[in-house]
């Protein structure tokens, strides 16, 4: 059979997908800060709204202005997208677009209603409201705000794994049957609360950066200590569920995405009792020899782990990349096609959709078009690897998603330390905070005395440095998360559904390329018109 | 009608608001240059629906069909 879409322009590909890479990245620098900004400013208020101390509402007001101009800053961002589904991935966006464009659309009803509304009361409605109303705005705004982040969560976690639908050969379009199974999936759920929960850690990493600036300039101490107590608080949650969300979110890739998971592990060879790799050597710049190495150089993993993070067992069954390519009898005893198989199914699907929409033309009987339509039932599910040409196209980028996961692990566990012992320190915790201060004034690292150990205006300057290093970090974490959700799903658009060069649009390459350096300056401009505007305002300080 | 009146309360609310902001007006410039560039330029000139410019309306699934089954 002859191979499709073999004349469509590699840069075609390549630049429509950078060019969604680009601009889904600059998107995802804003959204998170919103996202944690609005806890903190929540109950900053909160604070204000039960010890009426003047206090408080400054610290709220001046976190709810750093919040504004992030907000102004990212606000249709997200829109750019969707102008790349129309233009740059046509196919994708007739294929699916009944199901995908349902979130989105909701997601715009409710940014646009509620996010938009409650926003105005929280800055103009100061004097103009109650002080309980106030308050219900301001979380309303970070609630309208969250419940945007799940449409488009439901959206991505569709792309992931796709459920709810039925293909229609008539319209060639993909139609949703039960939208409970879209809006509600497990992968959905699992993947909402490990992004908003991560991005609350930027919002606390944030804080914290402001906060010990100002008390390395001597300036703002108390808002700068209280607000240090907050971000303490929430930095420690958010870690910590990060962690059992990613836990949760990693099962589900076991289960849906089994070569996202192998190529996260860079895990060649599969089989039970698989151990977590902490650290081995994966060239970053090239494809590893997956199908002739047994396993990574200098390969050094933490027994059992991989096998209960993705099965909850100790001896569970995790299948590697070769596993995959060449099918594997899974754990209840069914059988794994190989890629080999399923692409000669995803052809038999491809060919029975095209003989059945010609036959229609064509006026053939009810019998001749229903034996069509049972072959195409039946390869439906393996219809993307009809596209496939060589079975090593469906095996990811392993470097990109073996060190982009290792990041945000390692990032996550540094946080959780981080933040801990920011606990620890800011609340006196007894005992706990006597412990530390004899292990960390054992190492040289905080002020011996009792009294100035504590004292969180008066540390060595090296501590206020921390949060300002750890921020740009907290982003890049926050960032490799999504390159792993993203590049470990490739070659698909959507999960063995239709690969990337079925999706996009006939563009000419020279036209992609173009809009993406149009996108590069305009999305850097506004990064730097942002971080100047905050540092402006951060250099202001809040207003009494 | 009473001043105290719902839809005069929206109105000041909004109208006050926008009428005493000082770095918002700052931020609502940048805000409205931003949805030009967006909807004025980008989308009009770079992101044209394309299946909309390649096949009449009706015959969508004809076109979609012959860019993924017939290429």
């Amino acid at each position: 059979m002859q191979h499709l879409l073999l004349n469509i322009d590699a840069g075609t590909i390549d630049w429509s997908r950078a060019q969604f890479a680009l601009t889904a990245i600059y998107h995802w620098l804003f959204v998170p800060l919103t996202l944690g900004l609005a806890v903190i400013m929540g109950i900053a208020e909160t604070c204000y709204y039960r010890t009426k101390k003047r206090f408080w509402k400054e610290v709220a007001m001046f976190w709810q202005k750093l919040f504004g101009v992030n907000f102004a800053m990212g606000v249709a961002t997200g829109i750019i997208l969707e102008f790349e589904f129309g233009t740059n991935w046509s196919n994708y966006s007739w294929f699916v677009g009944d199901i995908f464009g349902a979130p989105l659309a909701i997601e715009g009803i409710l940014a646009f209603f509620m996010e938009s509304t409650f926003v105005a009361v929280m800055y103009f409605g100061w004097k103009k409201v109650s002080a309980g109303f106030h308050l219900a705005s301001t979380w309303l705004t970070g609630l309208g705000a969250t419940i945007s982040a799940w449409w488009i969560l439901v959206a991505n976690a569709w792309m992931q794994n796709p459920v709810g639908c039925e293909f229609n050969p008539d319209t060639m379009r993909h139609e949703m049957v039960d939208f409970l199974a879209v809006a509600f999936s497990p992968f959905a759920v699992g993947k909402f609360f490990h992004t908003v929960i991560s991005s609350w850690i930027i919002g606390a990493v944030f804080v914290m950066a402001v906060s010990c600036w100002y008390l390395m300039k001597k300036r703002e101490q108390k808002l700068a200590v209280e607000s240090i107590r907050i971000a303490a608080c929430v930095g420690l949650i958010a870690s910590l569920g990060a962690a059992f969300t990613g836990h949760i979110s990693g099962q589900q890739v076991a289960q849906a995405q089994p070569m996202k998971l192998a190529a996260m592990e860079a895990l060649y060879n599969g089989g039970s009792e698989q151990g977590l790799t902490a650290i081995a050597w994966v060239n970053p710049f090239s494809q590893p020899n997956y199908e002739e190495q047994q396993s990574p150089a200098f390969k050094l993993d933490m027994p059992y782990a991989l096998s209960i993070m993705a099965t909850n067992r100790p001896d569970g069954y995790v299948p590697g990349i070769n596993d995959i390519l060449n099918g594997y009898t899974r754990p209840d005893g069914t059988q794994e096609p190989s890629v080999e198989e399923k692409m000669q199914r995803g052809r038999l699907a491809i060919q029975a959709l095209a003989d059945y929409r010609q036959a229609k033309k064509e006026g053939a009987s009810e019998e001749v078009l229903g034996a069509q339509l049972s072959t195409l039932k039946q390869n439906m599910p393996y219809f993307g690897y009809g596209y496939i040409r060589d079975r090593s196209e469906v095996v990811p980028y392993v470097p990109v998603n073996f060190w982009a996961f290792r990041i945000m692990v390692g990032l996550g566990c540094v946080f959780i330390l981080y933040f801990a012992i920011l606990c620890i320190m800011a609340f006196r915790i007894p005992l706990l905070s006597v412990i530390t201060r004899r292990l960390l004034s054992s190492l040289g690292l905080v002020p011996e005395t009792e009294a100035d150990s504590h004292n969180l205006t008066n540390l060595p300057a090296w501590h206020y440095w921390v949060p300002i290093v750890l921020l740009p970090l907290a982003y890049v974490a926050s960032e490799s998360g999504w390159l792993v959700a993203e590049f470990g799903r490739q070659p698909w658009t959507i999960q063995d559904m239709l690969p990337t060069w079925a999706a996009v649009s006939d563009l000419n390459a020279g036209s992609v390329a173009t809009t993406f350096f149009i996108f590069l300056i305009l999305f850097t401009t506004m990064l730097a018109v942002e971080i100047n505007i905050l540092l402006k305002q951060i250099k202001k300080g809040p207003q009494s | 009608m009473p001043k105290t009146n719902f839809l005069h309360k929206v109105f000041h609310l909004y109208y006050d608001g926008f009428r005493n902001m000082t770095l918002g007006r700052t931020l609502w410039a940048i805000i409205l240059i931003k949805l030009f560039i967006m909807f004025a330029i980008l989308k009009v000139f770079f992101f044209p629906s394309f299946i909309g410019q390649h096949a009449d309306e009706g015959d969508e699934p004809e076109f979609v069909a012959s860019q993924m089954l017939d290429r």
